[in-house]
């Protein structure tokens, strides 16, 4: 039996207005190098000049992972050719990069956590773009990505599975949503992954040789990447191989990953520190300055969850992972007062609503107030589950605000017990056969037998009947 | 009046102000004179006719209307590793030879905004990597005192044009040596500014973290002029120097009378060539006559300031010269036949034999495994150094001694031994090292060849450094003699 060990080097672009060291706009799907500066291109003579939000951004990450904070940040240069880097060197941090050790907890499937450890973070310059399709038989390179601050997360190898690679990426993702440094937005690019994996036979203390598997841009295919390469190392090792240390990029139309250069075909980078940029110092009160401007932490959102809204951890759990659906649920749940009731309905409807059309909560059509506005309508017996439902069915297309909604599809609940009564009676009256063997069953089963019942007569009263009045009164005529 | 060539900038910002001559006659002149002797001497790489008269004219109009800034009009020249805009910028390569940049070097716009005229771009060794102008592109540049010699290097061109009265102010670059060494070898006055004094925004690298831009001039009273231009902080370089600058021409009158001149005991050890020995003695004497003071110092690190300035500043160029891969500009390989192909010929073909030597020895010296034998070990040395100069520099106010360790050479005596030429800038390398302010100046001539002194002074005391050597140039006429035959 084989143990998988999984170190994830997550790079995620920060959110800064202009790049990391020029005066270029960072803004995504311009047309190629029309936000290339002088300084992006490598024009003989320019300089790199560090954009202080970075730095920021950088500290918040650190201090979100309760990690050490490089008082002195060095950037160093790694030096390789490729058309897409301009200076033939990319500007880095190698020795002494911004974030030193840090820590994140993740869940497992079984509920339990575990601390990862974030071995580091640094800051560096992200590179440009060959463009491939655009000229016939040659390739062009679209300079408007070069220079885009990263803040490289590098893990210690302690995930043990795909699924914790992926727990692992998604509280990272939290994490930066959380802090606001980045859209997050892997099929854009703005996180990338890259994985380092190896598998050694389960016990052993020793690490087994490795891979890394470059650019995997999504949560789903870190997952299949992972498992597609420990599944193929572990073919090699069983057939008496051995697994050979390379960079590997997964495919994910044939779900395999292939090899793009091996170990004697790696760059020797040469990192130096950049003799163009002074060391930066971080003191104490630019540290303290981060501190102060740190939003509320998912795991501190879900603690609060728990206790102000009494739900339950996993439910405050499965909330709080997004920054988005969080503000979108606390709103729900203050606006209507209902804090159970919210958590329902944002993680059985609005979620699953979300996940089927792989939407976010940003563009959902129902908003929190008209949720609110829902529940409270539930909460004063104006309305019940199914017509409740009804309602955000009408929400979801937009057929305007929820009492308008009631008004204009009579849904209002039907609570005059005299009516139930009178359709109760009549249900009654119509199934004799059904009313006989009800009365004859003995009183476990009549239970269940009383949903059909309680069916009928909601049928009759096409959905408005309150739902306990009906069951009280069925219960009561139907035992005489 | 003399020819308006032999004129320093100070006489003819003068004659300017006065209206005795117009910025179109001065202009005029130097050019006529380029166009003489470039042919011979090589120093201009570019010749700025049209844009030079025009300027000229122009700022004779602003002048006239009493709209012209102080120093409109007058004439100089920039080493062509400054980036102008519009006018090419080779840097001394094949590589760059018909690169137009599509800005202005820092120094370059503020010249220009203080009404300086550009002449046109100033002959270099490749990439600023030589110490006798042979490693240019275009050509070697002649030594104006004796043709068959090296004007130094790698700011020869520089030298050469204001030695031979061709521009009486020209921008140059020192990374181990290469604005004193050619000022020393062809009599004229040359400052290395305090790293960080002067924006490198603009300036081609070479080595960054030794790198400076400084003036090239007859007198240290003409560089005082041109650096209260130059100098100052630059937000476009996070290595400028956040620092006032001050009045460089206000202290250039001050007494010397107490100042203590320190002699570092590894520049005049019997290694000295006796003939330069003499001729330091000479300077030192006036020195003493103007009131100062002499005090033995040590520089104990000195004798491995160049071999570790060989790692560090090829390592440093390296990765520098790395942008130049025929991608975006510059030379490019004719039909490579993939990408690997297109930079191997680019380069191969675009650089020159030093420049590649230089890059291999930089490429080696950060290799895994090398790197802390090397570059660490080089950056250590380099600590030692500028302690040595800190601890020398508290005993006195100036270090003095040779700039180099004999006169111009023959062309070609050297270029066979790559070391024994790196071993032309023994005496001016630490001061990079030490990131501090060195200038060199007139000595008395050697066998009818200039020889140089140097003076290298704290952190920001080029003030001191010009008031000393003003003294001197005040007290005795070394700066005012000049190449016959031209």
């Amino acid at each position: 039996m084989y143990e998988a060990v999984i170190g994830l080097e997550v790079h995620v672009q920060l959110s800064t207005a202009s790049k990391i060291f020029s005066g270029s706009s960072t803004a995504f799907g311009a047309e190629p190098n029309t936000q290339a500066s002088l300084v992006d291109l490598g024009m003989p003579g320019v300089l790199p000049v560090p954009n202080a939000r970075a730095f920021e951004m950088a500290v918040k990450f650190g201090l979100a992972i309760d990690a050490e904070i490089g008082k002195e940040s060095v950037f160093d240069r790694k030096n390789y050719f490729y058309p897409d880097l301009p200076k033939g060197y990319q500007i880095s941090q190698f020795e002494k990069p911004i974030v030193g050790p840090g820590r994140v907890t993740i869940t497992l499937d079984d509920g339990t956590t575990k601390t990862i450890n974030v071995t580091r973070a640094h800051l560096e310059e992200d590179a440009g773009k060959s463009v491939h399709d655009a000229f016939d038989g040659m390739t062009g390179v679209d300079l408007n990505r070069a220079g885009t601050p990263l803040l490289e997360i590098v893990s210690e190898p302690e995930l043990r599975s795909a699924k914790e690679a992926v727990a692992y990426l998604k509280v990272i993702h939290s994490i930066i949503r959380y802090l606001d440094i980045s859209d997050g937005n892997m099929a854009q690019g703005s996180m990338r992954c890259d994985c380092n994996v190896s598998i050694r036979p389960k016990g052993s203390e020793v690490l087994g040789t490795r891979t890394e598997i470059k650019n995997v841009n999504s949560f789903r295919f870190v997952e299949k990447a992972i498992n597609t390469e420990i599944h193929r190392q572990t073919e090699i090792l069983e057939d008496g191989g051995r697994v050979i240390q390379e960079t590997r990029l997964y495919d994910p139309d044939k779900d395999e990953t292939r090899s793009m250069r091996s170990k004697e075909e790696a760059n020797d980078y040469r990192y130096f520190p950049d003799p163009d940029l002074l060391p930066v110092m971080i003191d104490d009160s630019f540290i303290e300055a981060c501190r102060n401007t740190l939003p509320e932490l998912p795991e501190a959102r879900q603690a609060r969850y728990i206790k102000d809204y009494g739900i339950t951890d996993y439910d405050a759990g499965v909330l709080v992972a997004d920054r988005d659906v969080a503000d979108y649920f606390s709103e729900v749940a203050d606006t209507s007062g209902e804090g159970k009731l919210a958590a329902n309905w944002v993680m059985g409807s609005v979620l699953a609503e979300l996940n089927q059309t792989g939407s976010v909560i940003a563009d959902f059509p129902v908003s929190a107030r008209q949720l609110a506005d829902l529940i409270s309508r539930i909460k004063d017996n104006t309305l019940n589950s199914k017509t409740a439902k009804t309602v955000f069915e009408a929400l979801l297309v937009g057929e305007g605000e929820v009492n308008a909604i009631i008004e204009a599809k009579g849904l209002v609940q039907m609570t005059d017990t005299g009516a139930i009564e009178a359709i109760v009676d009549e249900v009654i009256q119509e199934n004799p056969d059904q009313v006989a063997n009800y009365r004859s069953a003995p009183s476990d089963k009549q239970g269940k037998m009383l949903g059909f019942f309680v069916g009928q007569v909601m049928k009759k009263s096409q959905g408005k009947a309150n739902p306990q009045a009906v069951n009280q009164i069925l219960n009561s005529k139907l035992g005489s | 009046m003399s020819q308006i060539t032999d004129l320093t900038l100070a006489q003819l910002k003068q004659a300017l102000g006065d209206g005795d001559l117009s910025s179109v006659e001065i202009t005029t002149a130097f050019l006529d004179r380029i166009d003489s002797l470039n042919p011979e001497l090589n120093a201009f790489i570019t010749i700025s006719h049209e844009d030079a008269c025009k300027a000229a004219a122009d700022a004779d109009a602003a002048r006239a209307k009493g709209k012209a800034p102080a120093f409109a009009g007058l004439p100089m020249a920039h080493k062509d590793l400054f980036c102008t805009d519009g006018t090419r910028t080779t840097c001394g390569s094949k590589m760059l030879a018909d690169f137009v940049a599509p800005y202005d070097a820092h120094v370059v716009s503020r010249c220009q905004q203080a009404g300086l005229i550009s002449l046109g771009k100033l002959n270099m060794d490749e990439f600023a990597m030589g110490s006798s102008n042979e490693n240019s592109f275009f050509g070697a540049v002649k030594n104006p005192w004796d043709l068959s010699r090296v004007p130094g290097g790698s700011s020869g061109g520089s030298a050469a044009a204001v030695a031979a009265r061709m521009t009486p102010l020209a921008t140059a670059t020192d990374t181990g040596g290469s604005i004193r060494q050619p000022a020393a070898l062809t009599g004229t006055s040359g400052l290395k500014p305090t790293y960080g004094r002067v924006s490198r925004f603009g300036m081609i690298a070479f080595a960054s973290s030794l790198d400076q831009g400084g003036l090239i001039a007859h007198t240290a009273e003409d560089i005082a002029l041109g650096l209260g231009l130059i100098a100052g902080h630059d937000p476009r370089d996070s290595t400028s120097a956040d620092q006032a600058v001050p009045d460089y021409t206000a202290t250039l009158n001050d007494s010397l009378k107490g100042k203590i001149i320190g002699l570092p005991a590894q520049f005049f050890d019997e290694r000295l060539d006796p003939a330069m020995r003499r001729s330091m003695d000479d300077v030192l004497d006036v020195f003493r006559s103007l009131g100062a003071t002499t005090v033995d110092v040590s520089l104990d690190h000195i004798a491995e300031a160049i071999p570790a300035y060989y790692v560090i500043a090829p390592a440093e160029a390296s990765s520098n010269l790395s942008r130049f891969d025929g991608v975006r500009f510059g030379y490019r390989a004719d039909n490579p036949k993939d990408l690997t192909d297109l930079y191997e010929r680019s380069r191969g073909e675009g650089f020159g034999s030093e420049v590649k030597r230089r890059i291999l020895i930089g490429t080696y010296a950060l290799s895994e495994g090398y790197y802390d034998a090397y570059y660490k070990k080089a950056q250590q040395i380099r600590r030692l150094i500028k302690q040595d100069f800190e601890q020398a520099l508290s005993q006195c106010d100036l270090l003095f001694g040779p700039t180099t360790p004999s006169t111009a050479f023959v062309i070609g005596e050297k270029t066979a031994d790559p070391v024994a030429m790196y071993l032309e800038d023994i005496y001016t390398v630490a001061t990079n090292m030490a990131g501090l302010p060195g200038g060199s100046f007139q000595a008395p001539l050697i066998d009818g060849l200039p020889s140089g002194y140097q003076l290298t002074g704290p952190a920001f005391g080029e003030g001191a450094i010009l008031n000393a050597a003003h003294q001197i140039q005040t007290a005795t006429d070394w700066h005012t003699l000049r190449p016959e035959g031209l």
